[in-house]
């Protein structure tokens, strides 16, 4: 995984509440048996006027020129900014997936829905909650000032303003070492394999029938 | 010191290990799987070059694309038609069968919706963690499970680890006590949950329904609830488990047996919340005031009894919310104010890992009996949930009533529910579905989707609009 230590970025505002994973990635891209060529139909039925199919050549679709992420100084955006319990809906992680092949390293909003939050992470993507006071705050700065960039410290949990002034975040201890260092989740338990081992003896010998072969 | 909740229970009983960063490792039981959310996470595992922790904790069966009509089934994988959707089933075959992964094939009769068929098949028990590549894993909670959809990075951490890294959530428990009035549903009583709480009502909890009306439902009524926690923003949904929770259990396939059976039940018993369990979050319900419950918008939460009208924007005053109300009315195709049951329907959809089970098609054919489709439907498709479910219908002769009535009966499989086969809405069109999301473009691109219990979904399809389903009760057939 991709680590996330310190990002300076340009903000692209989303402003809607309650932005679910089948608009994030329409559900026809999911046949994919791969992890990657979802950046193409993030935002898919927002970002174009006609139905995308996998597959196709979307550099000849027709755009949805009012959708935020196609207006020209928006381009290039690498931090984006949502309102609240973005990512609700599924567990694909294709969500997650199409954000980061976009250019997308951060997401702020004042909430997150679980299972998108927890994907995000796997992915080398941060999310990152702020009070809706604060979203709101960099909704209108983000509005009113062209190439509007903001800094974030992952280390610091800090999103720094271009006039400097600056917001804390939370975020989970073992999600931020993760991260910070872009280490495999996988290899991080399996150093764990022999407690594993331990474990799963001793809760056999409790519950033999949890572990009748299937 | 306060008890433990049940959610405390199922977490305490699985934690392997509590990291110093604030982390656990959680052991998990069982790990379902289906042919979207799991190529790429057993290609990670054949990169890695590593192999699956416990073989025999994996079960799988290919559900969200198959077609669902009898002659694209009946050639087999070769002849879906779509390409990407047979490479994907493909994919799942070879990847079991490299594995050794038990997987009930598509034309198996076995086969179904991951939820379905987990429970059908004794292979989801109480006290168990079962996860899954699918939000709607909460389902499984009704039998006194932890259960819950991961991503695919966690699928490929649950094959080659049996375990997950988890953060202990928050307690809620929703209650709803009191008598649930005839032709209500836990379809509405979920859907009337999700209206009170909100889509982000659950974030971060884990949700433990209960309260007499929840007692009184049958198994299949609370995997239908459970189902749709991630609806209310709770990934785990759950219900203590009781007498009617081990009958359901005992003699199905993967259930234990003899001697292993009467431990494991003196087991389950224990698997309720403590009278004095604390709880962060409380939410209290009348059974009495709910209503048959029809979604208007492109939420779960905006939902409302069918005899209400369309919401006004103009009355709200948060400006995120009336912004909200003013898309989805638009998307939706909908006036403010209008009233439910004047919406018109194109579609009709019963089906779905939330209502495909014996008792949602008794439901549905309990309506439609002796009765015919209205004239402006255009389809009204009934998906079973599993081979198995489709079967009992048969014999019970309800596939008749559905197809004199002018249903089509299709094979098993997630459908309509997100269009990811040929079955779709056109753009535009108005499908009551008792499936459990009505976002936009969810059951095909520019598809209008109003959310409803089986009963209200065959009620809509008889009269081509909205209308309370205990109307047609009372008419009789």
């Amino acid at each position: 995984m991709k680590a996330f230590t310190q990002h300076q970025g340009l903000v692209a505002p989303l402003d809607r509440a309650n932005v679910d994973t089948d608009q994030i990635i329409p559900k026809q891209f999911l046949k994919s048996i791969k992890r990657t060529g979802f950046g193409a139909n993030l935002f898919d039925e927002w970002r174009y006027l006609d139905e995308g199919q996998p597959d196709q050549d979307n550099s000849k679709r027709p755009l949805n020129t009012e959708f935020v992420l196609n207006q020209p100084r928006y381009q290039g955006a690498s931090v984006l900014l949502a309102q609240e319990n973005f990512g609700c809906g599924s567990s694909r992680e294709h969500a997650p997936w199409a954000l980061d092949e976009y250019g997308f390293r951060a997401i702020i909003a004042p909430s997150f829905a679980d299972i998108f939050y927890n994907n995000s992470f796997k992915n080398g993507l941060l999310p990152i909650v702020l009070s809706a006071d604060e979203v709101n705050e960099l909704f209108v700065q983000t509005e009113a000032n062209e190439g509007y960039a903001l800094t974030i410290d992952l280390e610091a949990q800090t999103v720094t303003r271009p006039d400097g002034v600056q917001y804390a975040f939370e975020v989970d201890a073992f999600r931020k070492h993760c991260l910070l260092n872009g280490l495999d989740d996988i290899g991080l338990t399996l150093q764990d394999a022999e407690l594993i081992r331990e474990f799963e003896a001793g809760y056999k010998k409790a519950n033999p029938w949890l572990f009748n072969a299937l | 010191m306060a008890g433990k909740t049940l959610y405390d229970k199922l977490w305490e009983m699985h934690e392997v290990k509590r990291r110093d960063d604030g982390s656990s490792l959680i052991y998990i039981d069982r790990h379902i799987l289906h042919e979207v959310t799991s190529p790429q996470a057993f290609e990670g595992l054949r990169l890695a070059g590593r192999q699956p922790w416990r073989v025999d904790a994996n079960i799988a069966t290919p559900d969200h694309n198959v077609p669902t009509t009898k002659k694209e089934r009946d050639g087999g994988i070769e002849a879906i038609a779509d390409d990407v959707s047979r490479i994907q089933v493909q994919t799942l075959d070879d990847n079991c069968e490299e594995y050794g992964i038990l997987q009930f094939k598509m034309n198996d009769v076995r086969q179904g919706i991951v939820h379905v068929i987990g429970p059908e098949q004794g292979a989801t028990l109480p006290g168990m963690t079962v996860v899954c590549g699918d939000s709607h894993t909460s389902t499984h909670g009704a039998f006194g499970a932890l259960a819950h959809g991961i991503g695919t990075s966690e699928v490929e951490h649950v094959l080659a680890t049996q375990c997950l890294v988890a953060k202990k959530m928050k307690n809620m428990q929703v209650r709803v006590e009191g008598q649930i009035p005839e032709g209500v549903t836990a379809k509405d009583i979920v859907l009337a949950i999700i209206g009170k709480i909100g889509t982000a009502g659950g974030n971060g909890h884990a949700v433990e329904f209960a309260g007499s009306a929840i007692r009184e439902l049958s198994m299949e009524g609370r995997m239908t609830l459970c189902n749709m926690s991630i609806e209310a923003g709770a990934r785990v949904g759950m219900v203590a488990v009781d007498q009617k929770t081990i009958d359901y259990v005992q003699g199905r396939p993967y259930a234990p047996k003899g001697a292993d059976w009467e431990a494991a039940v003196a087991a389950w018993k224990d698997l309720v919340s403590d009278e004095d369990a604390h709880f962060d979050t409380v939410v209290e319900m009348r059974a009495e005031d709910i209503i048959p419950q029809v979604s208007w918008g492109t939420s779960p939460e905006m939902v409302l009894p069918v005899n209400a009208n369309v919401p006004d924007p103009a009355k709200e005053s948060d400006p995120v919310k009336r912004d909200s109300i003013t898309r989805a009315l638009k998307y939706m195709g909908l006036q403010a104010n209008q009233a439910i049951t004047d919406i018109k329907l194109d579609r009709i959809f019963i089906g779905s890992c939330t209502n495909s089970r014996i008792e949602d098609l008794r439901a549905a054919a309990a309506v439609a009996k002796g009765r015919k489709v209205a004239d402006n439907v255009i389809q009204a498709l009934v998906v079973p949930g599993s081979g198995l479910v489709k079967a009992q219908a048969e014999e019970e002769g309800l596939d008749k009533i559905f197809i004199d009535a002018g249903f089509e009966w299709r094979e098993p499989g997630c459908s309509m529910c997100l269009a990811m086969n040929p079955d779709k809405l056109g753009s535009g069109e108005h499908c009551a579905s008792t499936s459990n999301r009505n976002f936009e473009g969810r059951q095909g691109n520019g598809g209008r989707t109003h959310l409803v219990s089986p009963a209200m979904a065959a009620a809509a399809a008889v009269k081509g609009h909205f209308v309370d389903v205990r109307e047609l009760m009372n008419e009789g057939a």
